[in-house]
């Protein structure tokens, strides 16, 4: 038995889990292998993986028609299973730029992307991305040009999304790799842009 | 399966039912006029699903869009921003004339 400990000694949530699991498993509802694959589904997926959704999408323009049309189908073309939503994908343009907040909690693709930035989870970020985003992006580094409109998603029920960055200048002729380079995590939520590395 | 009640480009009126518990429609849209951007399929509720009712029925679900300038009074931002969210049925009413979001605020 696995014996967790806190500062003030024996955890008690830790504890429970553990004798939770034990049950689970002397009865029969968990194989030993379950968990672990939970764990690994949990944590395998990160931004590289939209990253690479993106990059996609920016060299075939099939594939992007297909990805904007059912995001979800899109990413399984790529081998990623966007398991828990529908996945609406938002392309930014010139003339449109969006952001993606949870207003209620902290909705993310995360069986795409892993688990969302510190702040998107911050009730700062949720308070304020619907009430003042271009400040709320400023702050975060970005200051969105006056020429361009702002669309702001509240992921409050039950679809999920992902932002198409515009593809940086400058990077004609790359191959995916190096494209999905300048694709960060913030990007993905439009928090950011996609920038040259 | 019948239709859904409401057309892509179809006004509607958010509703405030006041209702308690695990609800996915934020204060700060109830009341508001939207235009409804897409139709999202049918799910069951969330409303039910939080207190381990399962077997209700799937309601329709809608992406409407809502112009930020009545969203917030005095938004800062450009005039054309607007926002998106999505709104079960249940939450929406045809929008008729006398709604608020129909005419400016005082």
């Amino acid at each position: 038995m696995l014996i967790c400990e806190g500062e003030a000694g024996g955890d008690y949530y830790a504890l429970m889990t553990e004798a939770m699991h034990r049950l689970l498993l002397e009865r029969g509802v968990l194989a030993p292998e379950d968990v672990d694959t939970l764990v690994a589904d949990l944590t395998a997926p990160n931004s590289g993986w939209g990253a690479r959704v993106v990059a996609r999408a920016w060299v075939d323009p099939g594939f992007k028609a297909r990805l904007l049309a059912d995001g979800r189908a899109g990413c399984a073309e790529l081998g990623y299973p966007v398991r828990e939503a529908q996945l609406v994908v938002l392309e930014n343009t010139p003339a449109l730029h969006n952001l993606v907040v949870c207003t209620l909690c902290s909705c993310y693709p995360r069986s795409l992307l892993g688990q969302p930035p510190w702040w998107y989870v911050s009730k700062a970020y949720r308070a304020r991305a619907v009430r003042e985003p271009r400040a709320v992006l400023a702050e975060l580094g970005y200051v969105l040009p006056e020429s361009v409109k702002l669309r702001v998603h509240d992921s409050n029920a039950d679809l999920r999304y992902l932002v198409l960055p515009m593809r940086p200048a400058g990077t004609e002729g790359w191959d995916e790799a190096a494209l999905a380079a300048c694709i960060g995590r913030d990007a993905l939520v439009g928090a950011a842009p996609a920038r040259v590395p | 399966m019948t239709a859904p009640r409401f057309a892509v480009g179809a006004r509607v009126l958010i509703l405030d039912l006041g209702k308690h518990g695990h609800v996915r429609i934020p204060h700060y849209v109830r009341g508001q006029v939207a235009e409804v951007e897409r139709y999202c399929g049918a799910y069951r509720n969330p409303e039910d699903l939080a207190y381990g009712r399962y077997d209700g029925p799937r309601i329709d679900l809608y992406r409407v869009r809502i112009a930020q300038a009545a969203l917030w009074p005095g938004y800062a931002g450009d005039a054309a921003d607007d926002l998106e969210i999505e709104v079960y049925d249940h939450w929406l009413a045809p929008a008729e004339a006398g709604g608020r979001g129909e005419t400016p605020p005082c």
